[in-house]
Protein backbone atom coordinates (compact mmCIF):
# COMPACT_ATOMS: atom_id res chain seq x y z
CA UNK A 1 0.00 0.00 0.00
CA UNK A 2 2.68 2.33 0.77
CA UNK A 3 4.66 1.39 -1.92
CA UNK A 4 1.77 2.13 -4.02
CA UNK A 5 1.24 5.25 -2.79
CA UNK A 6 5.00 6.07 -3.31
CA UNK A 7 5.13 5.39 -7.12
CA UNK A 8 2.12 7.55 -7.59
CA UNK A 9 3.72 10.70 -5.61
CA UNK A 10 6.38 9.55 -8.03
CA UNK A 11 4.28 9.62 -11.14
CA UNK A 12 2.61 12.62 -9.92
CA UNK A 13 5.82 14.58 -9.59
CA UNK A 14 7.36 13.20 -12.59
CA UNK A 15 4.51 14.46 -14.86
CA UNK A 16 4.33 17.54 -12.82
CA UNK A 17 8.09 18.35 -13.71
CA UNK A 18 7.59 17.35 -17.28
CA UNK A 19 4.20 19.82 -17.75
CA UNK A 20 5.87 23.00 -16.14
CA UNK A 21 9.03 21.73 -18.89
CA UNK A 22 6.52 21.96 -21.75
CA UNK A 23 4.76 25.55 -20.06
CA UNK A 24 7.91 27.04 -20.22
CA UNK A 25 8.37 26.27 -24.18
CA UNK A 26 5.20 28.52 -24.55
CA UNK A 27 6.62 31.68 -24.61
CA UNK A 28 4.13 35.14 -24.79
CA UNK A 29 5.41 38.05 -26.45
CA UNK A 30 3.98 41.62 -25.83
CA UNK A 31 3.17 43.79 -28.91
CA UNK A 32 2.22 47.17 -28.81
CA UNK A 33 -0.98 47.96 -31.17
CA UNK A 34 0.43 51.30 -32.02
CA UNK A 35 2.08 51.43 -35.59
CA UNK A 36 5.38 51.65 -35.73
CA UNK A 37 6.56 51.28 -39.21
CA UNK A 38 9.45 49.81 -39.89
CA UNK A 39 9.72 47.91 -36.00
CA UNK A 40 5.91 46.31 -35.96
CA UNK A 41 3.46 47.10 -37.35
CA UNK A 42 -0.08 45.12 -39.11
CA UNK A 43 -0.06 44.71 -42.53
CA UNK A 44 -3.76 45.45 -44.49
CA UNK A 45 -4.48 41.65 -43.86
CA UNK A 46 -4.33 41.77 -40.24
CA UNK A 47 -1.25 39.99 -39.81
CA UNK A 48 1.91 41.46 -38.00
CA UNK A 49 5.09 42.47 -40.07
CA UNK A 50 7.65 44.70 -39.50
CA UNK A 51 11.20 44.11 -38.13
CA UNK A 52 10.73 42.71 -34.45
CA UNK A 53 7.98 40.47 -35.58
CA UNK A 54 10.13 38.52 -37.91
CA UNK A 55 13.08 39.10 -34.97
CA UNK A 56 10.69 37.25 -32.62
CA UNK A 57 9.90 34.58 -35.58
CA UNK A 58 14.03 33.94 -35.61
CA UNK A 59 14.63 34.22 -31.94
CA UNK A 60 11.85 31.13 -31.18
CA UNK A 61 13.08 28.56 -34.00
CA UNK A 62 16.35 29.33 -32.50
CA UNK A 63 15.17 28.65 -29.15
CA UNK A 64 13.13 26.05 -30.50
CA UNK A 65 10.03 27.32 -28.56
CA UNK A 66 6.26 27.82 -28.95
CA UNK A 67 5.73 31.56 -29.45
CA UNK A 68 2.67 33.20 -29.45
CA UNK A 69 1.76 37.30 -29.31
CA UNK A 70 -0.45 39.13 -27.14
CA UNK A 71 -1.74 42.50 -28.15
CA UNK A 72 -1.87 45.54 -26.43
CA UNK A 73 -1.25 49.20 -25.83
CA UNK A 74 2.56 50.50 -25.44
CA UNK A 75 2.44 51.41 -22.33
CA UNK A 76 1.24 48.50 -20.95
CA UNK A 77 3.88 46.18 -22.15
CA UNK A 78 5.91 46.93 -18.83
CA UNK A 79 3.02 46.45 -16.42
CA UNK A 80 1.71 43.32 -18.09
CA UNK A 81 5.75 41.69 -18.17
CA UNK A 82 5.33 42.44 -14.51
CA UNK A 83 2.15 40.79 -13.56
CA UNK A 84 3.32 37.53 -15.84
CA UNK A 85 0.78 38.03 -18.59
CA UNK A 86 3.68 37.83 -21.24
CA UNK A 87 7.36 36.27 -21.11
CA UNK A 88 9.01 38.40 -23.76
CA UNK A 89 8.77 42.43 -24.63
CA UNK A 90 11.05 42.48 -28.01
CA UNK A 91 9.03 46.02 -28.80
CA UNK A 92 11.77 48.55 -29.28
CA UNK A 93 12.13 48.61 -25.63
CA UNK A 94 15.44 51.20 -24.72
CA UNK A 95 17.50 49.31 -22.02
CA UNK A 96 17.48 52.72 -19.44
CA UNK A 97 18.23 52.83 -15.48
CA UNK A 98 14.36 53.24 -14.81
CA UNK A 99 13.34 50.16 -16.62
CA UNK A 100 16.52 48.28 -15.26
CA UNK A 101 15.03 48.69 -12.17
CA UNK A 102 11.32 46.83 -12.61
CA UNK A 103 12.58 44.49 -15.71
CA UNK A 104 15.89 42.37 -17.18
CA UNK A 105 17.09 42.94 -20.53
CA UNK A 106 18.79 40.88 -23.12
CA UNK A 107 21.70 42.26 -24.77
CA UNK A 108 20.88 45.13 -27.20
CA UNK A 109 19.64 43.49 -30.72
CA UNK A 110 19.30 47.34 -32.63
CA UNK A 111 20.55 50.86 -31.51
CA UNK A 112 19.12 54.00 -32.39
CA UNK A 113 19.50 57.89 -32.55
CA UNK A 114 16.59 60.60 -31.66
CA UNK A 115 15.80 62.77 -34.70
CA UNK A 116 14.16 66.43 -34.46
CA UNK A 117 10.96 66.79 -37.24
CA UNK A 118 9.76 70.43 -38.01
CA UNK A 119 7.99 72.44 -40.55
CA UNK A 120 10.44 72.65 -43.87
CA UNK A 121 9.79 76.17 -43.69
CA UNK A 122 10.95 76.84 -40.14
CA UNK A 123 13.98 77.67 -38.51
CA UNK A 124 13.99 75.66 -35.59
CA UNK A 125 16.95 75.65 -33.28
CA UNK A 126 16.33 72.21 -31.55
CA UNK A 127 18.62 73.50 -28.76
CA UNK A 128 16.93 74.35 -24.97
CA UNK A 129 17.72 78.07 -25.92
CA UNK A 130 16.31 78.04 -29.40
CA UNK A 131 12.97 76.05 -28.58
CA UNK A 132 12.37 78.20 -25.66
CA UNK A 133 8.33 78.75 -26.09
CA UNK A 134 7.30 76.27 -28.70
CA UNK A 135 5.52 73.25 -28.35
CA UNK A 136 7.02 70.10 -28.56
CA UNK A 137 5.74 67.04 -29.03
CA UNK A 138 6.44 63.41 -28.10
CA UNK A 139 5.20 59.80 -27.05
CA UNK A 140 4.51 59.52 -23.64
CA UNK A 141 6.50 56.77 -22.16
CA UNK A 142 9.14 57.09 -24.62
CA UNK A 143 13.20 57.75 -23.64
CA UNK A 144 12.06 60.71 -25.79
CA UNK A 145 9.88 62.52 -23.41
CA UNK A 146 12.23 61.66 -20.51
CA UNK A 147 14.85 63.94 -22.82
CA UNK A 148 12.90 66.21 -23.65
CA UNK A 149 10.90 66.88 -19.72
CA UNK A 150 14.72 66.97 -18.10
CA UNK A 151 15.83 69.59 -20.58
CA UNK A 152 13.35 71.65 -22.22
CA UNK A 153 10.82 71.30 -19.69
CA UNK A 154 11.56 74.11 -18.01
CA UNK A 155 11.60 76.96 -20.90
CA UNK A 156 9.23 74.97 -23.94
CA UNK A 157 5.83 73.51 -23.73
CA UNK A 158 5.34 69.47 -23.91
CA UNK A 159 3.14 67.65 -25.34
CA UNK A 160 2.53 63.94 -24.75
CA UNK A 161 0.89 61.90 -27.10
CA UNK A 162 -0.10 57.99 -26.76
CA UNK A 163 0.33 57.68 -30.08
CA UNK A 164 3.63 58.62 -33.04
CA UNK A 165 0.52 59.28 -35.84
CA UNK A 166 -1.06 61.90 -33.53
CA UNK A 167 1.94 63.86 -33.46
CA UNK A 168 2.02 63.81 -36.85
CA UNK A 169 -0.87 64.97 -37.85
CA UNK A 170 -0.76 68.02 -35.06
CA UNK A 171 3.03 68.58 -36.33
CA UNK A 172 1.05 69.06 -39.86
CA UNK A 173 -1.73 70.92 -38.49
CA UNK A 174 0.41 73.42 -36.96
CA UNK A 175 -0.38 72.67 -33.59
CA UNK A 176 3.12 71.37 -32.59
CA UNK A 177 6.25 73.10 -33.60
CA UNK A 178 8.98 70.38 -33.64
CA UNK A 179 8.86 66.74 -32.50
CA UNK A 180 11.34 64.24 -31.12
CA UNK A 181 11.00 60.72 -31.89
CA UNK A 182 12.70 57.86 -32.87
CA UNK A 183 14.81 58.24 -36.26
CA UNK A 184 14.55 54.87 -37.67
CA UNK A 185 11.27 55.73 -37.43
CA UNK A 186 10.32 58.75 -38.29
CA UNK A 187 12.93 59.37 -41.51
CA UNK A 188 11.25 56.72 -43.77
CA UNK A 189 8.21 58.45 -43.19
CA UNK A 190 9.13 62.02 -44.19
CA UNK A 191 9.27 60.76 -47.80
CA UNK A 192 5.88 59.97 -47.52
CA UNK A 193 4.10 63.10 -49.76
CA UNK A 194 1.62 63.69 -46.69
CA UNK A 195 4.38 64.85 -44.79
CA UNK A 196 5.77 66.99 -47.30
CA UNK A 197 5.90 69.92 -45.69
CA UNK A 198 8.11 68.06 -42.71
CA UNK A 199 11.93 67.80 -42.64
CA UNK A 200 14.54 66.82 -40.13
CA UNK A 201 15.65 69.61 -37.66
CA UNK A 202 18.51 67.31 -36.74
CA UNK A 203 19.64 64.38 -34.08
CA UNK A 204 19.69 64.73 -30.33
CA UNK A 205 22.36 64.25 -29.00
CA UNK A 206 23.95 61.22 -26.81
CA UNK A 207 22.52 61.49 -23.58
CA UNK A 208 22.49 58.67 -20.78
CA UNK A 209 18.36 59.38 -20.81
CA UNK A 210 18.09 57.61 -24.24
CA UNK A 211 19.43 54.56 -22.64
CA UNK A 212 22.32 52.18 -23.90
CA UNK A 213 20.64 50.54 -27.19
CA UNK A 214 17.40 48.22 -27.78
CA UNK A 215 16.73 44.74 -26.47
CA UNK A 216 14.36 42.53 -25.10
CA UNK A 217 12.78 43.02 -21.60
CA UNK A 218 12.08 39.60 -19.34
CA UNK A 219 10.84 39.43 -15.80
CA UNK A 220 13.30 40.31 -13.06
CA UNK A 221 14.95 37.57 -12.27
CA UNK A 222 14.29 34.96 -14.92
CA UNK A 223 17.84 34.36 -15.81
CA UNK A 224 17.16 31.52 -17.56
CA UNK A 225 14.84 32.97 -20.17
CA UNK A 226 17.16 36.08 -20.70
CA UNK A 227 19.82 33.51 -21.13
CA UNK A 228 18.08 31.77 -23.82
CA UNK A 229 17.38 35.22 -25.12
CA UNK A 230 20.90 35.93 -25.29
CA UNK A 231 22.04 32.59 -27.18
CA UNK A 232 19.50 33.23 -29.54
CA UNK A 233 19.97 36.17 -30.27
CA UNK A 234 24.05 36.04 -30.74
CA UNK A 235 23.79 33.33 -32.80
CA UNK A 236 21.21 35.34 -35.22
CA UNK A 237 23.91 38.04 -35.73
CA UNK A 238 26.58 34.88 -36.05
CA UNK A 239 25.12 33.47 -39.11
CA UNK A 240 23.88 36.37 -40.94
CA UNK A 241 20.13 36.00 -40.36
CA UNK A 242 20.28 39.13 -38.55
CA UNK A 243 21.73 41.07 -41.16
CA UNK A 244 19.29 39.53 -43.49
CA UNK A 245 16.34 40.29 -41.80
CA UNK A 246 17.45 43.88 -41.28
CA UNK A 247 18.36 44.66 -44.46
CA UNK A 248 14.26 44.12 -45.60
CA UNK A 249 13.69 47.40 -42.98
CA UNK A 250 16.58 49.22 -43.27
CA UNK A 251 19.27 50.61 -45.25
CA UNK A 252 21.55 51.27 -42.56
CA UNK A 253 23.86 49.15 -40.21
CA UNK A 254 22.08 49.42 -36.92
CA UNK A 255 23.69 46.76 -35.14
CA UNK A 256 26.32 48.79 -33.33
CA UNK A 257 25.70 53.26 -32.64
CA UNK B 1 3.69 51.42 -2.94
CA UNK B 2 6.03 54.40 -3.46
CA UNK B 3 5.35 57.46 -3.69
CA UNK B 4 9.03 58.87 -4.18
CA UNK B 5 7.95 60.09 -7.55
CA UNK B 6 5.27 62.99 -5.63
CA UNK B 7 8.27 65.17 -5.61
CA UNK B 8 9.79 64.92 -9.32
CA UNK B 9 6.33 65.10 -10.84
CA UNK B 10 4.82 67.65 -7.85
CA UNK B 11 4.70 70.30 -10.87
CA UNK B 12 2.88 68.49 -13.37
CA UNK B 13 0.35 67.58 -10.45
CA UNK B 14 -0.69 71.15 -9.73
CA UNK B 15 -0.48 72.41 -13.25
CA UNK B 16 -2.80 68.93 -14.01
CA UNK B 17 -5.28 70.19 -11.36
CA UNK B 18 -5.50 73.88 -12.66
CA UNK B 19 -6.27 72.75 -16.18
CA UNK B 20 -9.18 70.76 -14.54
CA UNK B 21 -10.30 73.17 -12.75
CA UNK B 22 -9.96 75.47 -15.55
CA UNK B 23 -11.94 73.67 -17.81
CA UNK B 24 -14.68 72.62 -15.35
CA UNK B 25 -15.23 76.78 -14.67
CA UNK B 26 -15.48 77.88 -18.03
CA UNK B 27 -17.63 75.03 -19.12
CA UNK B 28 -19.44 75.39 -16.33
CA UNK B 29 -19.99 78.76 -16.59
CA UNK B 30 -20.46 78.94 -20.43
CA UNK B 31 -22.86 76.15 -20.53
CA UNK B 32 -25.16 77.27 -17.92
CA UNK B 33 -25.59 80.68 -19.80
CA UNK B 34 -26.70 78.63 -22.99
CA UNK B 35 -28.66 75.78 -20.65
CA UNK B 36 -30.71 78.97 -19.50
CA UNK B 37 -31.03 79.94 -23.30
CA UNK B 38 -31.85 76.06 -23.92
CA UNK B 39 -34.44 76.02 -21.80
CA UNK B 40 -36.51 78.93 -22.38
CA UNK B 41 -36.56 78.03 -25.78
CA UNK B 42 -37.84 74.56 -25.17
CA UNK B 43 -40.41 76.07 -23.29
CA UNK B 44 -41.07 79.10 -25.94
CA UNK B 45 -44.24 79.06 -28.18
CA UNK B 46 -42.35 79.28 -31.16
CA UNK B 47 -42.78 75.75 -32.23
CA UNK B 48 -39.31 75.79 -34.84
CA UNK B 49 -37.38 77.09 -31.76
CA UNK B 50 -38.64 74.59 -29.60
CA UNK B 51 -38.34 72.06 -32.29
CA UNK B 52 -34.88 73.13 -32.93
CA UNK B 53 -33.62 72.98 -29.67
CA UNK B 54 -35.16 69.41 -29.23
CA UNK B 55 -32.90 68.08 -31.72
CA UNK B 56 -29.96 70.12 -30.68
CA UNK B 57 -30.69 68.35 -27.31
CA UNK B 58 -30.97 65.22 -28.39
CA UNK B 59 -27.68 65.25 -30.99
CA UNK B 60 -25.72 65.99 -27.99
CA UNK B 61 -27.13 64.10 -25.59
CA UNK B 62 -27.26 61.31 -27.95
CA UNK B 63 -23.57 61.41 -28.99
CA UNK B 64 -20.05 60.37 -26.76
CA UNK B 65 -18.52 63.15 -25.20
CA UNK B 66 -15.16 61.65 -26.52
CA UNK B 67 -16.65 61.60 -29.97
CA UNK B 68 -17.47 64.89 -30.45
CA UNK B 69 -14.50 65.94 -28.51
CA UNK B 70 -12.39 63.61 -31.47
CA UNK B 71 -14.14 65.68 -34.28
CA UNK B 72 -14.18 69.17 -33.09
CA UNK B 73 -10.13 68.57 -32.42
CA UNK B 74 -9.17 66.33 -35.26
CA UNK B 75 -12.08 67.30 -37.94
CA UNK B 76 -13.15 71.03 -37.03
CA UNK B 77 -9.15 71.23 -36.24
CA UNK B 78 -7.81 70.49 -38.94
CA UNK B 79 -9.84 71.77 -41.40
CA UNK B 80 -8.89 75.40 -39.81
CA UNK B 81 -5.36 74.41 -40.01
CA UNK B 82 -5.60 74.08 -43.41
CA UNK B 83 -6.37 77.79 -44.26
CA UNK B 84 -3.22 80.16 -43.79
CA UNK B 85 -5.20 82.49 -43.10
CA UNK B 86 -6.54 81.22 -39.72
CA UNK B 87 -2.69 79.59 -39.53
CA UNK B 88 -2.12 83.12 -39.24
CA UNK B 89 -4.38 85.11 -37.74
CA UNK B 90 -4.46 85.92 -33.87
CA UNK B 91 -5.93 83.50 -32.92
CA UNK B 92 -4.30 80.58 -33.67
CA UNK B 93 -2.07 80.56 -30.41
CA UNK B 94 -5.79 79.37 -29.35
CA UNK B 95 -7.26 77.33 -31.81
CA UNK B 96 -4.23 75.55 -31.44
CA UNK B 97 -4.49 74.59 -28.73
CA UNK B 98 -6.83 71.09 -27.60
CA UNK B 99 -7.86 72.77 -23.94
CA UNK B 100 -10.31 75.21 -26.40
CA UNK B 101 -11.62 72.45 -28.12
CA UNK B 102 -11.98 70.55 -24.57
CA UNK B 103 -13.54 73.35 -23.12
CA UNK B 104 -15.83 74.16 -26.49
CA UNK B 105 -17.03 70.45 -26.08
CA UNK B 106 -18.09 70.22 -22.81
CA UNK B 107 -19.58 73.64 -22.81
CA UNK B 108 -21.85 72.56 -25.46
CA UNK B 109 -22.53 69.30 -23.32
CA UNK B 110 -23.57 71.25 -20.27
CA UNK B 111 -26.06 73.20 -22.19
CA UNK B 112 -27.75 69.79 -23.46
CA UNK B 113 -27.89 68.19 -20.08
CA UNK B 114 -28.55 70.94 -17.62
CA UNK B 115 -30.78 72.76 -20.24
CA UNK B 116 -33.33 69.75 -20.05
CA UNK B 117 -32.55 69.77 -16.30
CA UNK B 118 -33.76 73.47 -16.10
CA UNK B 119 -36.69 72.95 -18.15
CA UNK B 120 -38.03 70.29 -16.05
CA UNK B 121 -37.47 72.65 -13.09
CA UNK B 122 -38.97 75.77 -14.80
CA UNK B 123 -42.38 74.03 -15.31
CA UNK B 124 -42.24 72.47 -11.56
CA UNK B 125 -42.68 76.39 -10.73
CA UNK B 126 -46.39 76.33 -9.73
CA UNK B 127 -48.17 78.26 -11.53
CA UNK B 128 -49.53 80.72 -8.94
CA UNK B 129 -46.34 81.71 -8.12
CA UNK B 130 -46.16 83.27 -11.42
CA UNK B 131 -49.20 84.78 -11.71
CA UNK B 132 -48.61 86.49 -8.35
CA UNK B 133 -45.51 88.09 -9.75
CA UNK B 134 -47.66 89.33 -12.66
CA UNK B 135 -49.61 90.59 -10.93
CA UNK B 136 -47.32 93.08 -8.78
CA UNK B 137 -46.89 94.28 -12.01
CA UNK B 138 -43.65 92.48 -13.13
CA UNK B 139 -42.68 92.06 -16.80
CA UNK B 140 -42.04 88.67 -18.26
CA UNK B 141 -38.09 89.39 -17.09
CA UNK B 142 -38.11 90.43 -14.14
CA UNK B 143 -40.39 87.80 -13.00
CA UNK B 144 -37.73 85.38 -14.69
CA UNK B 145 -34.77 86.83 -12.78
CA UNK B 146 -36.67 87.18 -9.36
CA UNK B 147 -39.28 84.47 -9.58
CA UNK B 148 -39.43 81.73 -12.06
CA UNK B 149 -35.19 80.69 -12.19
CA UNK B 150 -34.64 81.62 -8.33
CA UNK B 151 -37.88 78.93 -7.39
CA UNK B 152 -36.62 76.64 -10.23
CA UNK B 153 -32.52 76.53 -8.82
CA UNK B 154 -33.48 76.11 -5.46
CA UNK B 155 -35.85 73.38 -6.06
CA UNK B 156 -33.14 71.40 -8.77
CA UNK B 157 -29.88 72.07 -6.24
CA UNK B 158 -28.92 68.65 -5.27
CA UNK B 159 -29.59 67.85 -9.04
CA UNK B 160 -27.19 70.69 -10.37
CA UNK B 161 -24.38 69.48 -7.88
CA UNK B 162 -24.84 66.22 -9.83
CA UNK B 163 -24.14 67.49 -13.41
CA UNK B 164 -21.45 69.41 -11.94
CA UNK B 165 -20.02 67.02 -10.26
CA UNK B 166 -20.60 64.91 -13.50
CA UNK B 167 -18.87 67.88 -15.53
CA UNK B 168 -15.65 67.21 -13.08
CA UNK B 169 -15.47 63.89 -14.51
CA UNK B 170 -15.95 64.35 -17.71
CA UNK B 171 -13.12 66.98 -17.93
CA UNK B 172 -10.65 63.33 -17.50
CA UNK B 173 -11.54 63.34 -21.30
CA UNK B 174 -9.00 66.30 -22.02
CA UNK B 175 -6.08 64.22 -21.72
CA UNK B 176 -6.88 62.12 -24.54
CA UNK B 177 -6.22 64.81 -27.10
CA UNK B 178 -2.75 66.17 -25.59
CA UNK B 179 -3.88 68.29 -22.84
CA UNK B 180 -2.05 67.85 -19.62
CA UNK B 181 -4.53 67.77 -17.30
CA UNK B 182 -5.01 65.74 -13.56
CA UNK B 183 -5.64 62.34 -15.46
CA UNK B 184 -3.02 63.28 -18.07
CA UNK B 185 -0.31 64.30 -15.26
CA UNK B 186 -1.15 60.73 -14.00
CA UNK B 187 -0.74 59.25 -17.13
CA UNK B 188 2.48 60.70 -17.83
CA UNK B 189 3.64 59.78 -14.54
CA UNK B 190 2.57 55.97 -15.04
CA UNK B 191 4.81 56.69 -18.38
CA UNK B 192 8.18 57.96 -17.01
CA UNK B 193 7.83 55.96 -13.31
CA UNK B 194 6.43 52.55 -14.82
CA UNK B 195 4.11 52.73 -11.60
CA UNK B 196 0.89 51.50 -12.18
CA UNK B 197 -1.46 52.23 -9.34
CA UNK B 198 0.04 54.52 -7.32
CA UNK B 199 -0.14 57.90 -9.66
CA UNK B 200 -4.01 56.62 -10.31
CA UNK B 201 -4.59 56.41 -7.00
CA UNK B 202 -3.60 60.00 -5.56
CA UNK B 203 -5.29 61.22 -8.93
CA UNK B 204 -8.55 59.39 -7.78
CA UNK B 205 -7.99 60.82 -4.69
CA UNK B 206 -7.86 64.20 -5.79
CA UNK B 207 -10.98 63.86 -7.98
CA UNK B 208 -12.78 62.69 -5.24
CA UNK B 209 -11.78 66.06 -2.85
CA UNK B 210 -12.28 68.25 -5.65
CA UNK B 211 -15.97 66.55 -5.95
CA UNK B 212 -16.66 66.88 -2.36
CA UNK B 213 -15.82 70.62 -2.64
CA UNK B 214 -18.53 70.87 -5.36
CA UNK B 215 -21.07 69.34 -3.23
CA UNK B 216 -20.64 71.22 -0.25
CA UNK B 217 -20.40 74.26 -1.87
CA UNK B 218 -23.72 73.72 -3.80
CA UNK B 219 -25.24 72.71 -0.45
CA UNK B 220 -24.35 75.68 0.91
CA UNK B 221 -24.58 78.71 -1.43
CA UNK B 222 -29.10 79.86 -1.18
CA UNK B 223 -29.82 77.87 1.28
CA UNK B 224 -32.85 79.48 2.26
CA UNK B 225 -35.24 77.02 4.22
CA UNK B 226 -38.22 76.03 2.43
CA UNK B 227 -41.47 77.80 3.95
CA UNK B 228 -43.90 75.89 5.31
CA UNK B 229 -47.50 77.33 3.68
Amino acid sequence: MKKTLLVTLQACLLAGIASTAMAADKLVFGIALEPYPPFSFKSGKGEWSGFEPEMITAVCERMKADCSLNEMSWDGLIPALKSQQVDVVLNSLSITPERQQVIDFTQPYFFTRALWIGDRNLELDPTPAGLKGKIIGVQGSTTHAAFVKKYYGETSTIRYYNDQDDILSDLRSGRVDIMLADQLVVEPLLDNPDNSMLASKGVAPLDPLFGDGVGAGVRKGNDALRERLNVALQSLRDDGSYEKIRQRYFKTDISAL
Amino acid sequence: MDFHWLSSFYGELVRGIGLTMQLLLISGFFGFLLAVGVALGRLSKFAVLANGLRFYTSVLRGTPLLVQIYILYYGVGSVFASFPLIRGSMLWPYLREGFWYVAFALTLSVSAYVGEVLRGGLRAVPRGELEAARAYGMRPWLVLRRVWMPRALQMLRPTLAGESVMLLKATALASTVAVTDLLGAANLVRAQTLRVYEPLLVVAVIYIILAIIIEQGFARIGKTPQRQA
